[in-house]
């Protein structure tokens, strides 16, 4: 049996959608908002700008992080830029072409009014970051600068060197800064949430772990905001942070909320290839660089000359030979599978012959050095530093890594998940990129359901419960909660096995590598599906955690954080293998064109994939809310 | 109650330091920080207040101590043409503004205005360097390798020490007589400065302390010269080059110049 | 690919912030030049786990030198010998087989140990809170293009942007002051005109949430030397200076209220 998925989209034609939204919305008296708890979980730039903007409207903010402060999310991490439908230009680009551009980018698989609303408060983020003071790139007249980037045909995004996510999230973070500042928004840091709590079907607050204490407490507030983030980090390897993790969301599902599109993991095409085995992350390049970097591999397999030796006439050129309209700037996804498939044929270059490489050389003859270096100069220096080679000399060596996550918590029109009283923003929520992002739009959505899209759903959802009590901390359900996180802790340092943390999550981020990967196979994801449980016992009889749980304990948080990857993982496999199609982020090799482009079954699979946690995560309940397009056609995606 | 990130309750008190997790009870959120307002103090202790204004003191005391040290090598300059010129110039300084001022009037004001900026200098590096003493009460443990702290800026602190002590010494010596014993009668006459000066540096002990001493305030002030833009924010991408020569000039100038005095009488080039 | 060998470390061990802290020495017999140096306390750290020892606490996070969780005095230097790099970003490579590395946290009354390296800089935070921020409640923000910046300004200011928070001009200071970092966000809004109405109030106040937490200026330079993003010492006269004009032009606006 399946819940029916409301998406609560409101009437009237797509462009006057969330106009009709706002008309009709209940607001809440300046006077009365006081008298409302909201509790932001996360301060990247979905959650900073939420805590910030509800903050100045009124309402008591809690905000929680698990870093050290509010200027550490991986939002930081950012560098190319943020799109917005300005049209400064000049070029062509609207508010609908921005809309098409990533209804198309997501190979239609996202929700039309919610990647219209995007697109609609594009515009206004800029406003706001401008007027916060973020250092956006500006031409000599002092009017913004824009570059272009993958999967549009449009210069509209904007940036600021290649730090983009780190000035907006400076912003966000300055803007939250304030209101603590000012006593509106009190700030929790080091502070991991453990458990939501649900109580009569609403959503009435969180239990945390103080992470430098290891003390369990709880907190009641009207509405909660999951800002927490993706699950990149599934895989061990990737671009993510360190720190990343799923916990939080993963902890909101088992209490109900529906997870959407897990199988849904985007591959970066320009990471820097590994190095060598006990590698911990991977470093991403921004996709920036494909603007004027030419990609290339030897034409001959098993080529171990160097790049200069090569001549230009042994050289493929193979993205501008395959997508001629797009080139070096094909989507994500799409460049990802091509530089897969020449390394899997033995094109790879490097020590390891895992990269291609991405060159510099037309760029600095026809830009000069000067240019390139004001455009990249910090990405050159960063590669230098990491890979020990000068990209103003030989190419970048590049290759595709897990980078973000379109699958997360399933929302509806108000970012509302299927508990209510409880929302997701940002890249923990699924609702915007559809199978795949376009490149420079996780800032641009991030801002947007923190800054433009929240204050108004909130609202809307509190107004109601105007001076009816709510549960508070000493409810047994809170009890409960804490109680079984504290056993859930413990339990970790009461193994006393024999295998870190670390070890299970590199086995683990293998499986899902191997088999849920850039490309995934019905068989492969049969053999995750039969691996992981068994890998999943094993953590649970033979992780060993030292230390206590009355300090700080790295250990013990990446325990916890396993743990909870473990059960994504399974979620993830066995939502790649029911979508038996190829979309976006998502390839099924058995479904693909005689050109190996990725086959779409519209007729079968045009929905949202949103699972109830059951108690086995291999056992979750499916249910399906249709995507029906009435704006957008729906469309065999070609970069031709 | 106490927590790491404790709203700071330790803005405006003495405790430097944030406090952070102890074991007993949760640790409290941040939250309106910024909302304890300061005391209305009048301008100028609300600025010498701040380690920022106390810089801003030294600052401005190291250059009137700059140009007392400038001048005062020039005027002294004249010792190459004789005791008639120095003594006279000695005998000018205090008739200075004559007869608009009473006698010795400007240079009473002159000595009282170093005076105040010497005593304004010593108050501000003092507190200074007791705020940085508190500012990391643990010492690193470790050898510490810099980068670029030089040996001038490391050791302000002790090269103007030394170099107050010479001042006070200087003093005893040429201004009050108290060390310089042999005059004309076998008593100090205060206004023979010229065979004060030949006759002190004729001793080489007190003209080897004399020069160590214009070296350290060489030193001294190659790092004070720049550091003063710095600290005054007079500033500018442009010039800021310029402030190292000169820094390196106006130093090397003094010293230079101070030091070729003793070298003077023991080479017995200026004699009585 | 090359591999180090008999690396002896000297690594700071303290439980708390209250107890008394202590070099512990260990040997790392083997590891790749191509690993980070914080992935080569990651293979310690696994070794410690399976011999039962509690792992070594340390910041970190993005491990591509830009969110600032990382720190780590080696050597005598914060961020290790490399210049403009994080720890996060230093390899293995920048070492010799048989080097002694010596890791201590970063130490200033304002930046408490919590365990091990891993240290307090909450009161970074509080100096932004004081001022390091414009106000543009959402909503009311005017079309961006309205607000000219002049290139060779809206560069000024990123260059002082690009600070990380990272606290390692405090753990070179010698005087364990935090002049560069306030420096810098004072300097990155207050060059901006979007900055200008709250300049000199922004100055006074973060000057004034500095001052309660740190040490002074003594423009020795380690600050910038060791910066990972190289702000430059410019950001304190600037700071010097709008504090300087906030003494009296705050004093003007207050009587005129």
């Amino acid at each position: 049996m399946s819940t029916v998925l409301n998406a609560k989209v409101p009437d009237g034609e797509l462009r006057d959608k969330w106009d009709n939204y706002k008309a009709d919305a209940k607001l809440v008296n300046p006077n009365n908002k006081r008298k409302f708890k909201v509790i932001v979980v996360g301060t990247g730039l979905a959650g900073a700008s939420a805590a910030a903007t509800l903050a100045e409207l009124g309402y008591q903010v809690d905000a929680f992080t698990f870093h050290d402060s509010a200027r550490r999310a991986h939002s930081i991490a950012a560098q190319g830029g943020i799109n917005a439908a300005k049209n400064y230009q000049g070029d062509g680009d609207s508010i609908n072409r921005l809309f098409v551009d990533t209804i198309k980018g997501g190979d239609f698989r996202s929700r039309e009014s919610n990647v219209h609303r995007l697109a609609q408060v594009s515009v206004d983020i800029i406003d706001q970051m401008v007027a916060q003071g973020v250092p956006f790139a500006r031409e000599y007249g002092g009017m913004l600068d824009n570059r272009s980037f993958g999967g549009a045909q449009v210069s509209r995004t904007f940036y600021a060197r290649g730090q983009t996510g780190q000035q907006l999230l400076l912003g966000a973070y300055q803007q939250l800064s304030r209101q603590v500042g000012l006593g509106g928004v009190r700030l929790f840091n080091r502070t991991e949430l453990v458990d939501i709590v649900v109580i009569d079907g609403r959503c009435s607050g969180i239990v945390v772990r103080d992470l430098l204490t290891g003390e369990i407490t709880s907190h009641a507030a009207h509405a909660v905001v999951m800002a927490t983030g993706g699950y990149g980090n599934v895989f061990f390897l990737s671009t993510n942070a360190m720190n990343c993790n799923v916990t939080a969301a993963w902890r909101a599902h088992r209490r109900g909320a529906m997870f959407a599109n897990p199988c849904y993991t985007q591959i970066h095409p320009t990471c820097i290839p590994q190095s060598d085995e006990s590698q911990s992350k991977l470093t991403l390049m921004s996709e920036s660089l494909r603007n004027d970097g030419r990609v290339w591999v030897p034409k001959n397999a098993d080529d171990s000359r160097s790049a200069e030796q090569i001549p230009e006439s042994e050289r493929d050129y193979y993205l501008e030979r395959l997508y001629p309209s797009y080139g070096n700037l094909a989507p994500r996804d799409i460049s990802s599978r091509a530089a897969k498939r020449l390394v899997d044929k033995g094109h790879g270059v490097g020590p390891l012959k895992n990269g291609v490489n991405l060159d510099f050389s037309a760029a600095i003859a026809r830009l000069g050095r000067d240019v390139v270096e004001e455009r990249y100069g910090n990405l050159f220096q960063m590669y230098e530093r990491i890979a020990g080679e000068d990209p103003y000399k030989t190419p970048m060596r590049i290759y595709p890594a897990t980078h973000y996550t379109m699958g997360g918590l399933w929302v509806d029109y108000e970012l509302g998940t299927t508990v209510p009283g409880l929302y997701a923003a940002g890249e923990a929520n699924f609702s915007d990129h559809g199978a795949n992002r376009l490149g420079a739009s996780a800032l641009m959505q991030g801002l947007a359901d923190g800054y433009f899209v929240l204050p108004y759903t909130i609202s809307n959802g509190l107004a109601p419960l105007l001076n009816k009590p709510v549960p508070t901390t000493d409810h047994p359900a809170f009890v409960q909660a804490e109680t079984e996180a504290r056993e859930r802790f413990n339990g970790y340092l009461n193994i006393k096995g024999t295998r870190s943390p670390d070890w299970f999550h590199r086995e683990l981020g293998k499986i899902i590598w191997d088999y849920c990967g850039m490309e995934r196979t019905q068989q492969g994801l049969e053999k995750a599906l039969s691996e992981l449980p068994a890998l999943y016992s094993e953590f649970k009889k033979d992780l060993r955690v030292t230390g206590t749980g009355e300090s700080i304990n790295q250990t013990l948080e990446k325990a916890g954080r396993v743990d909870d990857f473990f059960q994504l993982g399974m979620l993830m496999c066995r939502d790649a293998l029911d979508r038996e199609e190829s979309c976006g982020a998502h390839f099924r090799s058995e479904y693909q064109t005689d050109d190996g482009e990725a086959l779409r079954n519209d007729e079968e699979f045009c929905h949202v994939s949103a699972y109830k946690w059951t108690g086995d995560p291999m056992a979750a309940e499916l249910n399906k809310e249709q995507l029906v397009y009435e704006t957008a056609h729906l469309a065999t995606r070609s970069y031709k | 109650m106490s927590g790491g990130c404790e709203p700071t309750t330790s803005v405006g008190t003495a405790s430097m330091a944030q406090t952070i997790t102890k074991s007993r009870g949760a640790r409290e959120p941040v939250t309106g920080t910024a909302l304890s307002s300061r005391k209305k103090r009048p301008f100028l202790v609300d600025i010498y207040s701040t380690a920022v204004g106390k810089k801003y003191a030294m600052a401005i005391s190291g250059i009137a101590l700059m140009g007392f040290v400038l001048f005062h090598m020039i005027g002294n300059l004249k010792m190459y043409y004789g005791a008639y010129e120095l003594n006279n110039y000695a005998a000018f300084l205090k008739e200075l503004l004559y007869p608009l001022a009473p006698k010795g009037a400007v240079l009473w004001i002159l000595r009282g205005g170093l005076l105040a900026m010497l005593v304004l200098h010593l108050h501000a590096a003092w507190s200074l360097t007791v705020m940085n003493r508190q500012a990391r009460p643990v010492q690193y443990q470790s050898p510490r390798d810099y980068e670029v702290a030089n040996f001038a800026s490391r050791t302000m602190r002790y090269s103007g020490m030394i170099v107050f002590s010479f001042l006070v010494w200087h003093l005893l010596d040429l201004t009050f007589g108290v060390v310089n014993t042999v005059g004309t009668e076998g008593e100090f006459v205060r206004e023979e400065v010229y065979q004060n000066v030949v006759r002190s540096f004729d001793r080489w002990p007190v003209a080897a302390f004399y020069i160590l001493a214009n070296l350290l305030l060489g030193i001294h002030l190659r790092h004070g010269a720049w550091s003063l833009f710095q600290s005054l924010g007079w500033n500018n991408p442009r010039f800021n080059a310029w402030r190292w020569a000169f820094a390196t000039g106006f130093s090397l100038v003094v010293v230079i110049g101070n030091i070729s005095f003793p070298i003077a009488v023991l080479a017995g080039i200026v004699k009585v | 690919m090359n591999q180090l060998t008999n690396l002896k470390l000297k690594v700071w061990r303290q439980a708390g912030p209250e107890t008394k802290g202590h070099f512990e020495s260990y040997t790392v017999d083997k590891v790749s030049d191509e690993a980070s140096f914080l992935e080569m306390l990651d293979q310690l750290n696994e070794r410690l786990i399976s011999e039962g020892k509690e792992a070594i606490v340390f910041d970190h996070d993005c491990r591509e030198g830009i969110c600032g969780t990382c720190s780590l005095m080696i050597n005598g230097r914060a961020h290790g010998p490399q210049r403009a790099t994080t720890t996060c970003q230093l390899h293995m490579r920048t070492f010799k087989s048989g080097d002694e590395i010596v890791i201590e946290p970063w130490r200033a009354a304002a930046f408490p140990i919590i365990k091990d390296l891993m240290v307090d800089r909450a009161s970074f935070d509080r100096i932004v809170e004081a001022g390091g921020f414009i106000t543009a409640p959402t909503g009311g923000a005017p079309d961006a293009n309205l607000i000219l910046v002049p290139k060779p300004v809206a560069d000024a200011a990123m260059d002082s942007a690009a600070c990380i928070g990272c606290g390692a001009c405090v753990a070179a200071c010698p005087n364990g002051a935090a002049n560069l970092f306030t420096g810098a966000k004072i300097s990155h809004l207050n060059v901006l005109p979007q900055g200008q109405s709250e300049r000199y109030k922004r100055a006074e106040a973060m000057v004034h949430a500095m001052d309660d937490q740190f040490g002074s200026c003594t423009n020795h330079g380690e600050c910038s030397a060791a910066c990972p993003k190289e702000i430059s010492l410019d950001v304190i006269a600037m700071m010097n200076s709008d504090f300087r004009k906030s003494k009296s032009k705050n004093r003007k606006a207050l009587s005129r209220g």
